[in-house]
C-alpha cells in the first residue's frame, strides 16, 4: 500500500461572487483513515466537500485523487473515478419517486450488469450493511424517519462498494442513541470494508467515536490536522473554544 | 481494499472438487460487483446440486473481493440465519473469511416487492380505488367548501379580522397581473368568432348577423370562460403551489401553534380576491372580445364601428351580459376553493406537491366547464 495520500487538496480557492470561502486551503486524506472536517457555521465545510466531489468547480488550486489531478481528467476517467465514491448528502438526497430498494439499485443498474435476482439480494445486503430494518425496503422516502433516511442514503452510497465514502453531517438530526449507533456503524464499515471516509460534522461525539484525524477549517483554510487528543491541546483560540467548551469537554471525558 | 481499476480486473472462476462426500469450492480471480454477474448461475447450480452440509470453501486462490462477491461466495454455505460454522472456510486470504462472515451476519432477506399484474382482478381493484378516490375528493371538497364559507362569514361579520393587506396584494396578482393575458386571449377569440361568422353568414347574405353572433357568444360564454380557465391555469395552480410549499415547510403548523387560523389567513383572502376580481376580469374580457369582433367586422365586412355598436345595442339584450357576469363570481369561488384545498392536502414530499398542483388545475377547469353547463341548463329552463 502506497504512502501517497488518496485525496490531496492543494491551494484551493473558492468564492461566491466577491465572498471568498477558501483561500489557499490544503488538505491530505490518507488511505484507510477516517478524516473529520470541523469548522464554524458558514466556514465552508460543505463547500469543500462539494468541491472535492466536483459539484463546484474550484476557482484556484487543484485537487488530486490518487495522485492524479481532477481538473485534467477526461470524462471517462472521471466517470471511472466516481464509481469508487459513495456520497451521503446532508438531507440524504434519496430519489423521492423511488422506493428504498429502487434507490439502492440506481447506481447498480446504471453501472454493472447483474441478474435481477442477485441484484435484489445485493440491495437487501446493502440495506443490512447500513443497518436498516427489512420492512423499510419497499417504502418511499417520505414514509421514512430522519434516521432511516440516513441509513437508506448510506445503503445507496455503499451500493457499488466504494473505496471512499463522503459523509455530510451524517448524524445531524438524529437522536443520541441513533447517532451513537450510526457512529458505530461507520467505524465498523471502515474496519470491515477498509474504506477511506471523509466526513463533515458538528457532532463532537461523532468526532471522538469515529475519526482517526480531524481537520479544522477556520480563517478560510485548514488551520490544523491532528488527532482529537492533540487538537485539544492546540493553542489556537477557535480550537480552544471548540474543544474546550462545555460540550467539547463533555465529549472528551466520555 | 486495494484500488480498483476496471481495466485490470481478473475474471472470476469457480472450481468445485469433490472428495469423500465433501465438495470444496475453490474460487479464483476477482469477485467484485463488476464481475460477479456471470457467476450467479454457476453458484446457483452448486447450491442445487450439493447439500449445504457437504460444502466447503477454500479462499486461498481468491483475488480481490468486495461485499457483493462475499455475499455470492457465502451464499452456498448459508443455512437459515445461523452463522457459517467454523472450519467451513479455509485457505489464506487477508479479508475474505472475515468479510464473508460479516456479510452473512448482516444479510437479511427483505420482503419482495408487491407483484404488479394486469389481471382482471387488478383492473377492477384499480377501478374501485379510483371511484372511491373521486367520491372521497368530492366529499372532502364539499367539507372544505363549508369550512371556508363559515370562516368567510365570520370574517365578514367582523371585518377587523380580515387580512386586508394580503387580500389587496392577492387581488393585484390574481386580477391586475392577469388582465393583459386575459384581454389578449379574449380579443383573439372575439376576432376568430367574427371571422368564422362573417364567412359563414355571408353565404346566406346575412353577414350583418355577425354582430349578433359576436355579441351573444362573447357576452354569454367566451368572456367568462376565458377568464375562468386562465384563472384556473394561472392563479389556482399558484395557490396550490404556495400553500403546498408552506405546508411542506411546516409553516401551516407554525401558524396553528401561534394561534392563527390558516383558513382565515390563507384561504379567505384568496377566496375574496378571486370572487371580487373574476367579474372585473370578465368585464375586461368581454370588452376585449367585442373589440376584436368589431375590428374584424370593420376590416372584412366593412361594418363601421359606430354601426357595429348601434346594432349591438339594438339587438343584443342586456340579459346576455348579466348571464355572463352572474357566472363569474361562482367560477372565482370554485377556483379559489379547489386551489386552496389541494394546497392544504400536500404531504411532506416534493412528489405530492406536483401531483396536487396537477390535480388542482384539472379539477378547477373540469368544475368550471361542468358548472357552465349547469348554468346553461338553468337559464334555458328559465328562458333567459
Amino acid at each position: 500500500m502506497s504512502t501517497r495520500p488518496l485525496i490531496e487538496v492543494r491551494g484551493l480557492v473558492t468564492r461566491f461572487g466577491s465572498h471568498v470561502v477558501h483561500d489557499g486551503l490544503d488538505l491530505e486524506v490518507r488511505r484507510g483513515e477516517v478524516m473529520g472536517i470541523v469548522g464554524g457555521s458558514g466556514s465552508g465545510k460543505s463547500v469543500l466537500l462539494h468541491t472535492i466531489l466536483g459539484l463546484k468547480a474550484p476557482d484556484g488550486g487543484e485537487i488530486f485523487f490518487d495522485g492524479r489531478p481532477l481538473s485534467r481528467m477526461t470524462a471517462a476517467e472521471r466517470a471511472a473515478l466516481e464509481r469508487r465514491w459513495g456520497v451521503l448528502f446532508q438531507g440524504s438526497a434519496l430519489f423521492s419517486s423511488l422506493t428504498v430498494r429502487e434507490n439502492i439499485l440506481v447506481p447498480i443498474r446504471e453501472h454493472v450488469s447483474l441478474p435481477p435476482a442477485l441484484m435484489d439480494e445485493i440491495a437487501d445486503l446493502k440495506l443490512g450493511l447500513a443497518g436498516l430494518g427489512t420492512d423499510a425496503i419497499n417504502k418511499y422516502p417520505s414514509e421514512l424517519s430522519g434516521g432511516m433516511k440516513k441509513r437508506a442514503g448510506l445503503a445507496r452510497a455503499l451500493a457499488l462498494d466504494p473505496d471512499v465514502l463522503f459523509l455530510d453531517e451524517p448524524t445531524a438530526g438524529l437522536d443520541p442513541i441513533s447517532a451513537a449507533a450510526f457512529d458505530e456503524l461507520i467505524r465498523e464499515l471502515c474496519e470491515t470494508l477498509g474504506l477511506t471516509i471523509l466526513l463533515v460534522t458538528h457532532d463532537l461525539d461523532t468526532l471522538h467515536a469515529v475519526c482517526d484525524r480531524v481537520a479544522v477549517i477556520a480563517e478560510k483554510r485548514i488551520i490544523a490536522v491532528d488527532t482529537i487528543a492533540r487538537l485539544a491541546t492546540n493553542s489556537h483560540p477557535w480550537i480552544q473554544d471548540y474543544f474546550g467548551g462545555p460540550r467539547g469537554r463533555a465529549a472528551l471525558r466520555s | 481494499m486495494a484500488a480498483r481499476h476496471t481495466d485490470s480486473l481478473v475474471q472470476p472462476r469457480l472450481a468445485v472438487s469433490e472428495a469423500e462426500g465433501r465438495a470444496v469450492l475453490e474460487p479464483s480471480g476477482d469477485w467484485l460487483i463488476e464481475t460477479i454477474g456471470q457467476m450467479d448461475r454457476q453458484v446457483r447450480a452448486v447450491e442445487r446440486d450439493h447439500s449445504v452440509k457437504a460444502l466447503h470453501l477454500d479462499v486461498s486462490g481468491l483475488g480481490r473481493i468486495d461485499t457483493s462477491g462475499a455475499y455470492l461466495l457465502g451464499r452456498p454455505l448459508r443455512q437459515g440465519d445461523d452463522p457459517v460454522p467454523e472450519g467451513r472456510i479455509s485457505g489464506d486470504h487477508p479479508v475474505a473469511a472475515r468479510l464473508i462472515r460479516e456479510v452473512h451476519a448482516r444479510m437479511d432477506h427483505c420482503p419482495p416487492e408487491e407483484a404488479s399484474g394486469w389481471g382482471l382482478r387488478k383492473m377492477l381493484t384499480r377501478l374501485g380505488a379510483g371511484t372511491e378516490h373521486v367520491l372521497d375528493e368530492a366529499w372532502d371538497t364539499l367539507g372544505f367548501f363549508g369550512h371556508t364559507l363559515v370562516t368567510l362569514g365570520a370574517s365578514l361579520l367582523n371585518p377587523a379580522r380580515l387580512r386586508w393587506t394580503s387580500t389587496v396584494h392577492l387581488m393585484e396578482t390574481v386580477g391586475i397581473n392577469a388582465l393583459p393575458i386575459i384581454a389578449a386571449l379574449s380579443f383573439f377569440i372575439g376576432a376568430v368568432v367574427a371571422f368564422m361568422g362573417a364567412s359563414l353568414l355571408e353565404t346566406f347574405g346575412a353577414s350583418i348577423f355577425t354582430v349578433d353572433l359576436v355579441g351573444i357568444s362573447v357576452l354569454r360564454e367566451f368572456g367568462v370562460l376565458i377568464t375562468a380557465i386562465m384563472l384556473a391555469g394561472r392563479s389556482d395552480s399558484a395557490f396550490t403551489a404556495s400553500i403546498g410549499s408552506m405546508k411542506m415547510q411546516q409553516e401551516i403548523d407554525a401558524m396553528r401553534v401561534i394561534g392563527l387560523d390558516p383558513y382565515e389567513v390563507l384561504v379567505v383572502p384568496r377566496v375574496i380576491a378571486c370572487v371580487v376580481m373574476a367579474p372585473l376580469l370578465t368585464l375586461a374580457a368581454m370588452l376585449a372580445g367585442l373589440f376584436g369582433g368589431l375590428l374584424v367586422s370593420w376590416v372584412t365586412l366593412d361594418v363601421s364601428p359606430s354601426f357595429f355598436l348601434t346594432r349591438l345595442q339594438n339587438v343584443v339584450d342586456w340579459t346576455h351580459f348579466m348571464v355572463g357576469m352572474s357566472k363569474a363570481p361562482v367560477f372565482g369561488l370554485v377556483i379559489a376553493i379547489i386551489g386552496c384545498r389541494q394546497g392544504m392536502k400536500v404531504g411532506g414530499d416534493v412528489e405530492s406537491l406536483g401531483q396536487r398542483t396537477t390535480a388542482s388545475v384539472v379539477q378547477a377547469i373540469f368544475m368550471v366547464i361542468v358548472i357552465d353547463a349547469l348554468f346553461a341548463l338553468m337559464y334555458l329552463e328559465a328562458d333567459i
